[in-house]
């Protein structure tokens, strides 16, 4: 096959497979902000990829501050706080300002939200200037582990992946066994009987917002340790995200998991068999195809509409 | 009747605000652009109104339909590249291709080492075949794309994300494949239509007109089809799509209908943007023009054909004027102007216009529109509105002066109630 022999094949999936793992997090950490902020709320946020970008600038700011003081080591950490706390106040805010005045007509959510985009795209452009610029990584994030000699898995995919583990049980305690998560889900199934007893329903959109947003800044700082970072960096990754959300089905975080993870290795095993343009291509047709027969998504929640 | 009486009256052309407001178009259209500006800037005009294809395609298809599709660059790119292939294959006859390796096939072919023409670059040696592909494969497209989602319901938001998502595939796939598409450069170079230099001032002056007589026909036609039954249900279908479909109406085909208008109208656009611009790029199919052209219909207002055009035109302008004085600044106007557009003038500058036209009563003939509703009474409104497109279609819309004032009423009703029935196809 492909003239590879059955055990190099088999390196090549796993191999493939581990790199395809470090997309998977940072395609799942931006679907599960979107998985709330557009499974949840219904807001097309077009400007989601630039929260990315926010957490991702964070990121490479900090790690340079980190060099010239000397803490290189654990600035990391710190950094997934800032870019989360830093993408949830910018979210909160542009809720404030935008969004709240918008949740009556959600198809121009999408044409604000890419207005939105284009401003932050230039905010970034005019703040750091048109060049990618990439993170120190602390040392212990380099390096891989050698199973075998033809495998080897990076570690900060690891780390990496364990961050993605932990965001994600974080929100699924959040939405499902929380109070406030409660309160979300009762305003985007019904909002006057939820603002009828007693929640402040608006309070839950901007909160909810934000936190979608802050995810995303998340997702930024997982972005750094497999890529540079550059203005037009969140553009790359919106509709991948979109797909992964509505692919797995809106509402779902199985799903969103499932769709992130296929979608992700879907893409980096086919690229190493096709060119790189034509993996991406077969795999968004795939989606495509498979949507159409089965629009609610793979792991839609059965409703009566 | 005289001609302008009947013109008032005709219900397609919309009253004679609607008579007023093509002959305003069709003047600095025809007249003032062609005297007031050199052959250069009237060229950079004739690139934009071919855009004005999409955004009045985009009017019948969103502001009318309710249905938004981020995908109409898909639709621009194969109308496009098929005008673009005729012409490359053209402007690549054996003479002028004689240092490549292989003579006759077009020079991007040639580099990426292909010896023979593909198979589909066959039929696009003839015109009239070109002409018949820029008008069926894109509507083709659309047929198949719509068929999928809308005999499925799959609408709104889903719709927008997937036509966005077709519209990267589509994006990637020519750039990825350069020996059959010229890749990220597209086909450049062409030179002749049948013979014909289309790089001369006299070409660019005829294209220029041929170009705004095919949009007027646009217009036209998407005002005959909005007058029309299916005008009516369309705008009904928008606001309250279970009752037409509760009342027996197949609203798929409605949607698929409208959907490949849409398609079509902007494969037009796009084939005439190749002819005067004499080059098509992958950077005219993907995601990033297909939702600027949704703004350049948003910015006329998303209900208005003429408007759509204006809005076109002014947007592009700013853009070229702006990008080239302050390319910075650029992005933040593009940006700041999708964002205000959308939150303080949903309806365009077609709504600003009605504003005040009202105001000062300029067109005392014409019922004024209802006072806005807020957005938040859209609830309470819709029913009205629903009501009354519903009876039409049993009013017989013949010419005949009274009903057809009833019927521009009820059109004018129906305008008024876009803002307040803000695109609720959306809810999935």
């Amino acid at each position: 096959m492909f003239g590879y022999s059955m055990a190099e094949i088999g390196n090549i999936v796993v191999m493939q497979g581990f790199s395809g793992l470090s997309m998977f997090t940072v395609l799942l950490l931006m679907a599960l902000g979107l998985a709330i902020i557009f499974g949840q709320m219904g807001v097309i946020n077009m400007a989601h990829g630039e929260f990315m970008t926010i957490g991702a600038y964070t990121t490479v700011m900090l790690s340079k501050v980190a060099a010239t003081y000397g803490f290189t080591n654990y600035y990391f950490i710190f950094a997934i706080l800032i870019a989360f706390g830093l993408a949830f106040i910018v979210g909160y805010f542009i809720e404030f300002v935008m969004i709240r005045h918008l949740y009556k007509r959600p198809l121009d959510t999408l044409l604000a939200t890419w207005g939105l985009s284009l401003v932050m795209q230039q905010i970034f452009r005019s703040t750091f200037g048109a060049k990618e610029v990439s993170a120190e990584l602390p040392e212990w994030m380099l390096g891989s582990f050698q199973p075998t000699p033809d495998i080897d898995i990076p570690i900060n995919g690891v780390f990496v992946m364990g961050l993605a583990a932990l965001v994600t049980f974080g929100v699924y305690m959040f939405m499902f066994k929380s109070r406030w998560g409660l309160r979300v889900r009762a305003t985007v199934q019904n909002r006057t009987m939820a603002g009828a007893v007693g929640i402040n329903t608006a309070k839950v959109d901007r909160v909810t917002f934000a936190l979608g947003c802050g995810i995303a800044g998340i997702a930024g700082a997982a972005f750094t340790t497999i890529a540079s970072t550059g203005p037009t960096t969140g553009t790359l990754y919106i509709v991948d995200s979109f797909m992964v959300v509505v692919f797995g089905g809106a509402a779902s975080i199985v799903g969103t998991i499932a769709s992130a993870f296929g979608i992700a290795q879907a893409q980096s095993v086919l690229q190493f068999f096709m060119t790189s343009s034509m993996g991406k291509v077969s795999t968004l047709l795939a989606i495509v195809t498979i949507l159409m027969m089965k629009p609610e998504g793979l792991f839609a929640s059965k409703l009566r509409k | 009747m005289t001609l302008w009486e009947k013109m008032k009256a005709s219900s397609v052309l919309g009253g004679k605000e609607g008579v007023i407001s093509l002959a305003v178009l069709a003047a600095i259209i025809f007249v003032v652009l062609p005297l007031g500006v050199d052959i250069f800037r009237l060229n950079l005009i004739g690139k934009y109104l071919t855009y004005a294809f999409v955004a009045v395609g985009l009017v019948m298809l969103w502001g009318h339909g309710g249905i938004l599709s981020l995908g109409q660059g898909i639709f621009f790119g194969l109308g496009g590249y098929a005008m673009a292939m005729f012409l490359k294959l053209e402007a690549s006859d054996p003479l002028s291709t004689k240092i490549q390796s292989t003579p006759g096939i077009p020079d991007f072919m040639d580099w990426n080492q292909l010896t023979a023409l593909p198979w589909f670059w066959e039929p696009f040696k003839s015109l009239p075949f070109t002409i018949f592909a820029v008008l069926t494969i894109p509507a083709l497209f659309a047929y198949i794309i719509g068929y999928a989602m809308f005999k499925r319901r799959v609408g709104g938001v889903y719709f927008s994300i997937i036509t966005q998502a077709v519209a990267l595939i589509l994006s990637i796939l020519i750039v990825g494949q350069q020996g059959y598409t010229g890749g990220v450069n597209g086909m450049t170079d062409l030179r002749t239509m049948l013979g014909w230099d289309i790089r001369t001032d006299s070409a660019k002056y005829i294209l220029y007109f041929v170009n705004g007589l095919l949009l007027f026909g646009a217009i036209f036609l998407s005002k005959y089809i909005m007058s029309s039954k299916f005008g009516m249900l369309l705008l009904a279908m928008r606001d309250k799509e279970e009752r037409v479909r509760f009342s027996g109406y197949d609203v798929s085909n409605f949607k698929i209908f409208i959907f490949c208008f849409a398609a079509m109208l902007s494969a037009v656009g796009g084939a005439m943007f190749t002819l005067q611009v004499g080059f098509m790029s992958p950077s005219f199919v993907g995601i990033v023009p297909s939702i600027e052209m949704v703004i350049f219909c948003a910015v006329g207002g998303r209900a208005s054909l003429v408007g759509a055009v204006y809005g076109t035109l002014l947007v592009n302008y700013g853009k070229t004027v702006f990008s080239e004085t302050y390319p910075e600044m650029w992005l933040f106007l593009m940006g700041g102007l999708f964002i205000a557009v959308v939150m303080f003038f949903p309806s365009g500058l077609a709504g600003i216009w009605d504003k005040y036209a009202t105001k000062y009563g300029w067109f005392k003939d014409k019922v004024a529109p209802a006072k806005k509703p807020e957005v938040s009474t859209s609830e309470v409104e819709a029913p009205a509105v629903l009501t009354e497109t519903m009876t039409e279609p049993t009013l017989t819309p013949d010419s005949t002066g009274v009903v057809s004032k009833q019927v521009t009423r009820k059109k004018a009703d129906a305008n008024a109630a876009i803002e307040s029935n803000k695109l609720r196809g959306a809810e999935a």
